[in-house]
């Protein structure tokens, strides 16, 4: 029975194994393989330059201040975005007042706020920079009327024109963007856990934060890992480069504020010619993420609870 | 956005960027690092040139009667009709040759795995925010020399050279390194200071044309709650429209020149810190409508249209971009930077103007005499008429406006050049250093000096160090003013 239970897999395995190294692995090593050239993108000859780009790299101010931001957003966001997610959706799914015949309940209306929730999701991520590049427009922008609108017509920031807030609102655009998933994933994962964890807590009197720490998040730790995974990816790639593009001064301004690794990618294989520099970088950023990838794993282990 | 466009990469969410973008996102993520890597392994390198045809007095550039010509297009604010009138044009007088037209906003992302390949378009207008960096297209030997189109005779008047026909500049800014001629700017822009005619006969004022007359004339509109100044905050190398001739105006030429060369200490002519100092006292003295440096080229110029701010560095593009915003009697007008004081080098009127929308044939490509001749087409007077009346712009045809109805904008375009006669200035950096002229000295500059973060010195002593770092890089090809 189980002689040729291998060559049974492998048989199943071939196709999908050729499609991810031709689609997948193969792109990654001939980047690396381009990172050591200096193609220009615009024609097809270039040179080995060894390991010219690496020490270039090294000597990049605006690559340094690029990864800085990067690492920055990937160690903060998720934070923020998991934790505004996680207080959501408990409040949504147990966190209610208790009603007749349901021992545990969302707050009133969180059918609605679910919704509300996850409509940023349903926008292209271009779309919601581009609506938060109005909004922050010092002179006309929603915030800094909302601002005047509530008496405080002399706190006029000037929002991405300013290189102590430009960071910031980038961030925040994120955060809106991305919660909203995030809020319906923990949900769903709440939803599979057993109601009657909550009741026999709730008949020992537990209040809601120890319901929270002592019930929910140990359960739901393996959805949580998995989405600080997945938002500090976002937070290093697709969804920092397109807010940055599209609204930061320059983009990646003022001065380099809002530069991140993403950014510094397109600009040097798009704006400056520099497609080999370009990879490079590319592989920096590659570098990155796995390490982040590691740590949070690593860090993130624990014993899986079975219920 | 038309000829703008070349100053216009990667900046802002214009209505053609989103798509751009999106797609852009999609590219850069770290997987798809594979897609720039696909496109240079593509390469097959066979040369599949056409035959030249017999040349005449008709074709005098010897072009093929049956090769078929591929042109490509930027589709930008100037759209593609003008350029479709003269493809109809060149097959008139080819009728055996099948012209394929097409046109695009991604020049970059669609263009690029051509080049890689081997197998370019015939025509290109490389112009947009993906447009090609012409340096390094140059650097690596990718263009044909337009210098038999500058030499044939021009279809107007077969005594006369395509080359003389043209307006100051588009010759040498076609130039990169030497003689040969890469580039062939279509539009012609000019850059300065705009503003409008109304606005300031309501202040009852004249455009200033010295300094003491422009402060003079800010504190009079800010008196009615009107800013001097804005500008596009969000790209501040913007800025450069109106200071770059300004400083150029203040210390001469040569100042400009040093600055494109690089050379050492060539930000720090006291005509540099004395433009800054200027410009600096529009911020400290308030002039600058309030929350500038957080807004975009088209926010900027829509205040600046409402009549929130007085004037605005720009340049010819803006008439057409800015057309909806704009009232009905707004009369739009440019002119040149106001002096500095009397010891100013040059004379009022010294302007920056120079050619837009780069047309290039690409070294590889199959029929380069029909690309050019496709140019030689558009560079008649009766297309360069028709490019005018369609959008708005002059081309780099010399005259052809005669007989035109044009609007106070562009007539303003027309007496400035004018004015300026031989003080046509025409900087480089932002064709020969886009990287250095964007985000170092544009953002990390210009817009901080701008926002009042970074005194004049400190401005010049940043953009000091950029220009060094940059003339150190050999990252980067460098280019010198002949």
């Amino acid at each position: 029975m189980q002689h040729g239970k291998y060559r049974f897999i492998v048989g199943f395995l071939v196709v999908p194994l050729a499609m991810y190294t031709i689609f997948v692995i193969w792109p990654f090593i001939q980047s690396i393989y381009y990172s050591f050239t200096d193609w220009t993108g615009l024609s097809p000859d270039f040179k080995m330059v060894g390991f010219g780009n690496y020490s270039r790299l090294l000597d990049d101010d605006t690559f340094w201040k690029s990864l800085q931001h990067s690492v920055l957003l990937a160690l903060l966001l998720p934070v923020v975005v998991l934790g505004l997610a996680l207080f959501f959706s408990f409040m949504l799914n147990v966190g209610g007042r208790r009603r007749k015949g349901a021992a545990i309940a969302g707050v009133q209306g969180s059918g609605f706020y679910k919704i509300v929730y996850f409509f940023p999701q349903v926008l292209s991520i271009a779309i919601v920079a581009l609506l938060f590049q109005f909004a922050y427009n010092p002179n006309s922008g929603l915030i800094n009327s909302a601002l005047d609108g509530v008496g405080l017509g002399s706190v006029q920031p000037e929002w991405l024109g300013d290189p102590d807030l430009a960071l910031w609102c980038v961030m925040a655009v994120l955060v809106w963007s991305q919660v909203g998933f995030f809020v319906v994933l923990f949900s769903a994962g709440m939803a599979s856990i057993p109601k009657d964890f909550y009741e026999a807590a709730l008949l020992d009197g537990a209040s809601r934060v120890t319901t929270f720490f002592r019930i929910t998040l140990p359960l739901l730790w393996d959805t949580v890992q998995s989405g600080w995974v997945y938002m500090g990816i976002l937070a290093l790639g697709a969804e920092s480069f397109a807010v940055v593009q599209i609204i930061t001064v320059g983009p990646g301004g003022p001065d380099g504020s809002t530069s991140v690794l993403t950014l510094l990618v397109y600009q040097k294989a798009f704006r400056d010619g520099q497609a080999g520099y370009a990879t490079t970088i590319g592989v920096a950023l590659l570098i990155v993420t796995l390490i982040f990838s590691a740590v949070v794993m690593r860090l993130g282990r624990r014993e899986r609870l079975e219920f | 956005m038309g000829s703008t466009s070349a100053q216009h990469t990667n900046e802002g969410l214009g209505r053609r960027d989103v798509i751009k973008r999106s797609a852009a996102i999609g590219l850069i993520t770290v997987p798809t690092m594979g897609f720039l890597a696909s496109c240079a392994s593509s390469d097959s390198g066979t040369d599949k040139k056409v035959e030249k045809g017999k040349t005449s007095a008709q074709n005098p550039l010897g072009v093929n009667e049956t090769a078929p010509l591929d042109f490509v297009l930027f589709d930008g604010g100037f759209g593609t009709e003008y350029a479709k009138d003269s493809v109809a044009l060149f097959e008139k007088a080819y009728p055996k040759a099948k012209v394929k037209f097409s046109s695009t906003q991604k020049i970059q992302s669609e263009l690029s795995p051509r080049f890689n390949g081997g197998t370019p378009p015939d025509l290109i207008d490389n112009s947009g925010a993906e447009q090609m960096d012409m340096g390094v297209l140059v650097g690596k030997k990718q263009l044909t020399d337009l210098t038999p189109l500058l030499d044939a005779p021009s279809i107007d008047d077969p005594a006369k050279k395509v080359r003389d026909t043209l307006r100051p500049g588009i010759v040498e800014m076609g130039q990169y390194d030497g003689d040969p001629v890469w580039i062939m700017n279509y539009a012609y822009t000019v850059y300065g200071v705009w503003y409008s005619q109304t606005a300031l006969d309501k202040l009852d004022a004249e455009y200033p044309q010295d300094w003491d007359a422009m402060l003079a004339l800010c504190a009079k509109a800010k008196k009615k709650n009107i800013a001097g100044w804005t500008y596009a905050g969000k790209y501040p190398y913007y800025i450069p429209f109106s200071l770059y001739p300004f400083i150029g105006k203040i210390g001469g030429r040569e100042v400009l020149d040093a600055i494109d060369n690089l050379e050492p200490n060539a930000w720090k002519n006291p005509a540099v810190k004395s433009a800054f100092e200027a410009y600096y006292e529009l911020f400290k003295k308030g002039y600058i409508l309030k929350g500038t440096p957080g807004i975009d080229h088209i926010q900027s110029q829509t205040a600046w249209t409402e009549g929130k701010a007085l004037f605005i560095p720009n340049g010819s593009w803006v008439e057409n971009e800015a057309a909806k915003t704009t009232p009905k009697d707004f009369q739009m007008k440019v002119a040149a930077p106001s002096s500095l004081d009397s010891s100013d080098k040059l004379p009022f009127g010294t302007i920056w103007a120079g050619g837009g929308e780069p047309f290039i044939v690409p070294a590889k490509a199959a029929n380069p005499q029909g690309g050019m001749e496709q140019l030689r087409v558009m560079l008649s007077e009766a297309a360069s008429k028709n490019f005018t009346t369609k959008v708005k712009s002059l081309s780099a045809f010399n005259g052809g406006t005669d007989g035109l109805t044009l609007s106070t904008a562009m007539q303003s375009g027309v007496d400035a050049l004018k004015l300026a006669g031989d003080n046509v200035l025409n900087p480089r950096l932002q064709d020969w250093y886009v990287a250095l002229q964007k985000e170092k000295i544009g953002t990390g500059v210009l817009g901080e000096l701008m926002a009042g973060r970074i005194t004049p010195a400190e401005a010049v002593k940043k953009a000091q160090g950029f220009a060094d770092e940059a003339a150190k890089d050999t990252s980067i090809k460098h280019y010198k003013h002949q």
